[in-house]
């Protein structure tokens, strides 16, 4: 039942000083939650439990709290990103064009789903919306790679350019 | 007074006059005007989610949340409009959609806010069909509560109880929108969670999406036994509200009748968990005046509310040399069962089956603790809440109101007044201090009443000359109160000397195993003082007031030995642990 990534969890010493010394700025206020986690995930990529305890330990407040308010926000995120981070735009040109349909192929191909990542943290998937470049839809991202005009029998191939 | 601005409104039509600062809600109460809630508790959970309270406002842009939206000069309201009652049918059929409606075989059915608008306000709980935002199979991880999303309609009441009247806030909303959930971080059960087991998230549910971990059928099974001797006692404030179970005005004290009750549900034994309240105080009043003379750990803290434990076992663990050792009154009572009492009648304590009904949740964690066995069995082998000892009863066919007044058994249903009160905030502290006084000064203590600490307030303290020396007490209960007197001792600021604090607002009577009050109710009545009232009443009448005054008393020690000594440190002594909140 229980909501976590699956990934151990990597952070450093630096990374908590840092994070730490941030929250201590923002412990008098008001509202400092929001921008704590914004500063958490700008230093860590992500916001696994280990990071939301220090945050809520740091700030006074509860798990749950900080939970609740990562959780709702679909800025946050409590899986981190893989080596290589794929995304599949699901805007409207790239939708029209079949883009869901290759959003299902690298799905099965990593067999991971959107949100998630590969046990061994090479390959992250994320649906995002609109990139801005609808003349080439449908499209997919590979960190900053490009790939235009796909079809899913193209899938395995790009991803095999990273393997 | 005369500060306070007073607005002038008309509510359907009738003027009313109320201070500035008053909402819609409140000012049509003064009306005589009922209007529905949902979410709203007042100065706990204002949100003006839930929109049950909608009502029309005369220029408003739409219509307005009552609950929360204050009386402005010549406010024209309306509550009761075919509009508005459209609105909040809507919104009621809006959350029966997503809700799992097996209200006939569901723990609250009855006594359930959603069924009982759903019913006055005509819904069909089929207008709107899809598909159900919560398929989690309930949290059944915990030993003493149990949550069903699929009956959550998201009011967030009990969120608001756990962060604001106990502090602990392990519950939460996640989420959004439709996949909107109310639980612990990361989707946790709450086992796994720094949770209190307060139960007080159960009498704030208007529905049946939070219960306690039902144990009537372990106890079925051991009266079903002929190996078995089942003996059962109910804690003090089980008394005081029972009754209202069977439509009794609350505050009304049913002890005759529940002790009747359950001689007739088949148990060999009646006892009472007074009478482990006044053991309590035996050992407790010697532990502190041994911690005065001795130097020990001061302020000595009361450790009879087990919710109050763990909260301290998780949240302020640097405390625990001030915890009283003593074990809880259910513990020391289930103890002495199986040691004192099992050898005086020849019963080996294999075949004892200890039962205590309880008006409090935690209590069923509690009797699986470590160092809760003093026998070599458990203590207490089953806990139920003063609720589920109303539905046993119904069950059996037992006509409550008519019973007569039963007798309790000798010698543990013997108790002193003192025993009685430990279930209102104030009266482990009041009924401590009667004892406490007379040993220290070695005379008889008049005029046993010690009223400064009594009453519903969060926190109360209150200074006594004992035989010339100052003793300072500090009472607090919910564990928010709690909190600002851990906090004190933490840092060094209190000058108490001894401290008494109950998990649940108000102490026991208004515990998580207590029945359950409609939000309007508890809003409206002040049923802890009435609940309290009940136990200070019947204090007063008895004969015996003080602890050690209790004739059994005298015939357990002369089991046990020394107060405080070996034999009692190993029967009725415990030990703590620090646990970790993540």
């Amino acid at each position: 039942m229980a909501k976590t990534s699956g990934v151990p969890f990597n952070g450093t010493k630096e990374q908590e000083e840092k994070l730490r010394a941030k929250l201590h700025e923002l412990k008098s206020v008001q509202g400092g939650l929001m921008p704590a986690l914004q500063e958490a995930q700008e230093i860590y990529g992500y916001l696994p439990k280990e990071v939301q305890i220090i945050v809520a330990e740091e700030l006074g407040l509860s798990l749950s709290e900080v939970y609740g308010v990562v959780s709702f926000y679909s800025q946050f995120t409590i899986v981190p990103k893989g080596k290589y981070k794929i995304g599949v735009c699901l805007g409207t040109a790239c939708y029209v064009k079949g883009s869901g349909d290759i959003l299902a192929e690298v799905e099965k191909v990593l067999g991971i789903s959107a949100g998630q990542i590969t046990s061994d943290a090479k390959f992250s998937i994320d649906a995002t919306r609109c990139i801005g470049c609808c003349g080439l839809a449908p499209v997919m991202t590979v960190n900053d790679d490009v790939y235009g005009r796909i079809t899913p029998k193209d899938v395995n191939g790009i991803l095999a350019k990273y393997n | 007074m005369s500060d306070i601005k007073m607005i002038n409104l008309k509510i359907n039509g009738i003027d009313v006059t109320v201070p500035a600062g008053t909402t819609i809600l409140e000012a049509a109460k003064v009306a005589g005007i009922n209007i529905p809630t949902l979410c709203y508790m007042k100065g706990i959970n204002e949100i003006g989610a839930c929109r049950i309270c909608v009502v029309e406002v005369k220029g408003a842009r739409s219509m307005v949340a009552a609950c929360v939206y204050p009386v402005s000069e010549g406010m024209e309201v309306t509550t009761n409009s075919d509009k508005v009652i459209a609105a909040r049918k809507t919104t009621l059929e809006l959350l029966l959609s997503d809700h799992r409606k097996d209200c006939l075989s569901c723990e609250r059915n009855l006594n359930c806010e959603l069924q009982k608008l759903s019913n006055e306000y005509g819904c069909n709980a089929y207008r709107f069909r899809g598909v159900s935002s919560k398929t989690d199979a309930p949290d059944t991880t915990t030993d003493y509560l149990v949550r069903d999303n699929t009956k959550c309609i998201l009011c967030r009441r009990c969120v608001a109880t756990c962060n604001k009247v106990q502090t602990v806030a392990v519950i939460g909303a996640n989420e959004r929108g439709f996949k909107t959930n109310i639980n612990c971080a990361f989707e946790e059960n709450l086992e796994n969670s720094p949770c209190v087991a307060c139960g007080q998230c159960i009498n704030v549910c208007p529905t049946g999406a939070l219960h306690e971990r039902y144990e009537i059928n372990d106890v079925k099974k051991a009266l079903a036994d002929p190996e078995k001797t089942v003996i059962v006692a109910a804690a003090p404030a089980v008394r005081a509200a029972l009754g209202e179970e069977f439509g009794n005005p609350i505050g009304t004290n049913v002890e005759g009748k529940m002790v009747t009750a359950l001689r007739r549900i088949g148990f060999d034994k009646v006892f009472d968990v007074n009478f482990g309240a006044d053991m309590t105080i035996i050992e407790e009043s010697n532990e502190f005046i041994n911690r005065v003379k001795n130097g020990g750990t001061l302020p000595m803290i009361t450790s009879c509310s087990p919710g109050w434990v763990r909260y301290m076992e998780f949240y302020y663990p640097d405390l625990i040399p001030n915890f009283s050792t003593c074990k809880s009154p259910q513990q020391m009572f289930g103890a002495l069962c199986k040691t004192y009492w099992a050898e005086k009648n020849g019963v080996d304590p294999k075949n004892i089956f200890v039962v205590t009904i309880m008006p409090c949740v935690a209590k069923k964690a509690e009797k699986l603790r470590d160092h809760q066995n003093a026998s070599g069995y458990p203590d207490i082998d089953a806990v139920l809440t003063t609720r589920e000892l109303a539905k046993l009863i119904k069950e059996k066919g037992i006509m409550f109101n008519d019973l007569p007044e039963g007798e309790l058994d000798n010698p543990m249903g013997e108790f002193s007044g003192a025993g009685v009160i430990f279930g209102a905030s104030g009266g482990v502290m009041e009924a401590a201090l009667r004892t406490a006084v007379e040993k220290l000064t070695g005379e008889e203590l008049k005029k046993p009443d010690f009223t400064e600490i009594r009453g519903m307030e969060g926190v109360k303290e209150a200074v006594y000359d004992v035989a010339g020396m100052k003793v300072k007490v500090a009472v607090a209960s919910g564990l928010s109160n709690a909190k600002k007197i851990c906090d004190l001792i933490r840092n060094g600021k209190a000058d108490y000397q001894f401290v008494e604090i109950m998990c649940c607002p108000g102490g026991c009577i208004n515990g998580g195993g207590q029945p359950i009050l409609d939000a309007y109710t508890r809003r409206n009545v002040d049923y802890k003082t009435l609940r309290a009232g009940a136990l200070y009443s019947e204090d007063s009448k008895k004969a015996l007031r003080k602890s050690h005054d209790n004739p059994v008393i005298k015939d357990v020690y002369d089991y046990l030995g020394e107060i405080g000594g070996h034999k009692a440190h190993k029967i009725l002594h415990t030990e703590y642990v620090v646990r970790k909140k993540y």
